[in-house]
């Protein structure tokens, strides 16, 4: 090869492979998403306002980002007590509680969606017990925050548990023999080495549950101005034939997802850097 | 330097590094109580509702020709759709790990998109691509050519979803796999298919196949993006996913928790698939 666009190979393939990704990326996914910021800008920056600003957009949108921040604080939580016991403890069914982590990423959506509300309900297995206790799940916000919790759960796990078994447990020991208590271990050796890994499962559990349909409808209930998610206005609007307004909707969740996912990437090319720098 | 230290004083350490019993069952029973009542449960909810009426009612929920009509649109989605993802995942590991070139770093993060998207936007997408009111509307129309409201908007959309899957599980393997082997093959006069089906697939057989099964398993479940193109058409573009919101919306719960129960079965058989292939490959995750 003349020009310096590859380095040189030995190896065969390398043009129709890569042509072949290029053409079938550009076809299936860069033009069809294109088409939804060509679409956004085609019908003016007045409708475009008008479309985001509107109070049911602005109260999905509320519920969207806020539901979506809490229940990533919970699965950062609850998924980092998981992937805790995972690496640190032995016990009885640990290899099946580990599979069990990835139930949220197998299972569809629609599946978790119903499965949830009957547990949540005045009669399921779990509402009977909490709406006595005035504590209301199905059908409010508080619904909405399970189901994307249950959505989050895996994210925060898989990206805490290699980083905390590869944790160099030497630094614990030293603490531990300086005198440093098992709470001051924690807080100040162990937590630290943790919260890049934190950080991520956080971020990738906050997008993912910003654009999540199938799980939330069920047991949101879907009432105007309280607990519409901003994806099921999309759906909304098309069923309306709005297509200006379903696009201008899209356009503002995907480039708050765009800009989660390259914050991500950005942050862990710099810890990369740094860790390799140490 | 640690293995120089003898097994008394590693011994000794351990004291200092293990947590207290009462600790460890404590948060064991925590976490274990966590993801029961959370992910758990859930499960559980699905089989049990799903034979509320009896194995009676379960069989003619699961044998209804509206059910056999949408476990059939959606096998044809999963052949056509997975097929495609494999051959592109495929050509993207292999143009991406084996060679260097300018851009590389950018492909692989366009490769990721997809996963970005929410699947409501993911079918709004091909809406607007191929819907009525689109460039290319009037002229499908004229031609009575469906795409949206059709099985092709479906297969679409489902590609859409599904994209990254199996380059996701083969770019990490490929990349950790040196290209000596392949280049020894080349060296010693082997054809280009010849090395990739004697060298290369052997070495990725298991990632691919994991691949396969997560693709496979999120094309037989999506359900956002399939119902924004669908047109939900009873018994015409229905997927079993679709189906189950039908039944529910319906009040049919007993018969809505029998078809979730078969996508369950599914989604277990896919974790179950994880397990194994991740004992093959010999390491990844835990």
């Amino acid at each position: 090869m003349r020009n310096s666009f590859r380095q040189p190979s030995i190896l065969p393939g390398f043009w129709p492979t890569f042509l072949y990704t290029v053409v079938y990326l550009l076809l299936l996914v860069l033009i069809p998403l294109s088409g939804v910021f060509l679409k956004s800008v085609s019908g003016g920056w007045d409708h475009f306002r008008r479309a985001i600003l509107a109070p049911n957009v602005l109260a999905a949108f509320r519920l969207s980002f806020g539901a979506s921040l809490i229940a990533g604080l919970i699965a950062v939580g609850i998924g980092f007590l998981i992937a805790w016991v995972l690496v640190r403890y032995d016990f009885p069914g640990k290899a099946l509680t580990d599979a069990l982590v990835d139930l949220p990423f197998a299972l569809p959506t629609a599946v978790a969606g119903i499965a949830l509300t009957s547990l949540y309900t005045a009669n399921g297995w779990l509402g009977r017990f909490l709406v006595p206790l005035g504590i209301k799940v199905a059908f409010t916000p508080a619904g909405v925050v399970v189901a994307l919790t249950f959505i989050g759960l895996p994210f925060v796990v898989r990206s805490v548990q290699p980083v905390l078994a590869d944790a160099d447990r030497d630094l614990e020991e030293a603490a531990a023999s300086l005198g440093a208590s098992r709470l001051q271990t924690f807080l100040l050796v162990i937590f630290p080495a943790l919260r890049p890994a934190l950080l991520t499962g956080f971020a990738l559990a906050f997008a993912r549950a910003l654009g999540e349909y199938g799980s939330v409808i069920f047991i949101s209930g879907n009432l105007p101005l309280r607990t519409e998610i901003a994806p099921l206005l999309i759906v909304n609007k098309l069923e309306q034939y709005d297509y200006a307004g379903a696009t201008a909707i899209a356009v503002v969740m995907l480039l708050a997802s765009f800009l989660i996912l390259l914050g991500i990437n950005r942050y862990q090319r710099h810890i990369g850097r740094s860790t390799e720098a140490n | 330097m640690a293995t120089a230290v003898p097994a008394i004083s590693a011994q000794g350490s351990k004291v200092i590094r293990d947590d207290p019993a009462v600790v460890r069952w404590i948060l064991t029973l925590l976490a274990l109580a966590a993801l029961g009542v959370f992910v758990v449960l859930p499960l559980i909810a699905v089989f049990v509702q799903a034979f509320a009426k009896g194995l009676n009612g379960y069989l003619n929920a699961v044998r209804d020709s509206n059910t056999l009509s949408a476990v059939e649109l959606s096998i044809l989605t999963v052949a056509i759709s997975v097929p495609l993802n494999v051959l592109f995942g495929l050509a993207a590991a292999w143009a991406v790990t084996k060679f260097s070139f300018v851009g590389r770093n950018l492909l692989v993060t366009l490769i990721d998109l997809p996963f970005g998207v929410s699947p409501v936007i993911s079918g709004l997408i091909f809406v607007l691509m191929f819907g009525a009111q689109s460039w290319v509307g009037p002229w499908l129309t004229d031609r009575d050519i469906h795409i949206i409201f059709a099985v092709p908007g479906i297969v679409l959309a489902t590609t859409f979803v599904t994209f990254p899957f199996v380059a996701r599980e083969l770019i990490p393997l490929m990349e950790a796999q040196s290209t000596e082997e392949e280049e020894a093959a080349m060296v010693l006069g082997a054809r280009p298919w010849q090395m990739f089906f004697r060298v290369t697939l052997p070495n990725i057989r298991w990632g691919l196949l994991y691949g396969v099964v997560l693709c496979t398993a999120r094309a037989l479940g999506e359900f956002g993006a399939v119902s924004v193109v669908s047109g939900h058409i009873r018994g015409r573009t229905n997927t079993l996913p679709l189906h189950v919101e039908i039944l529910y919306n319906e009040y049919n719960y007993a018969g809505a928790f029998a078809v979730a129960s078969l996508l369950s079965v599914i989604a277990v058989i896919a974790l179950a698939a994880k397990r194994i292939l991740e004992r093959k490959t010999g390491q990844v995750s835990s």
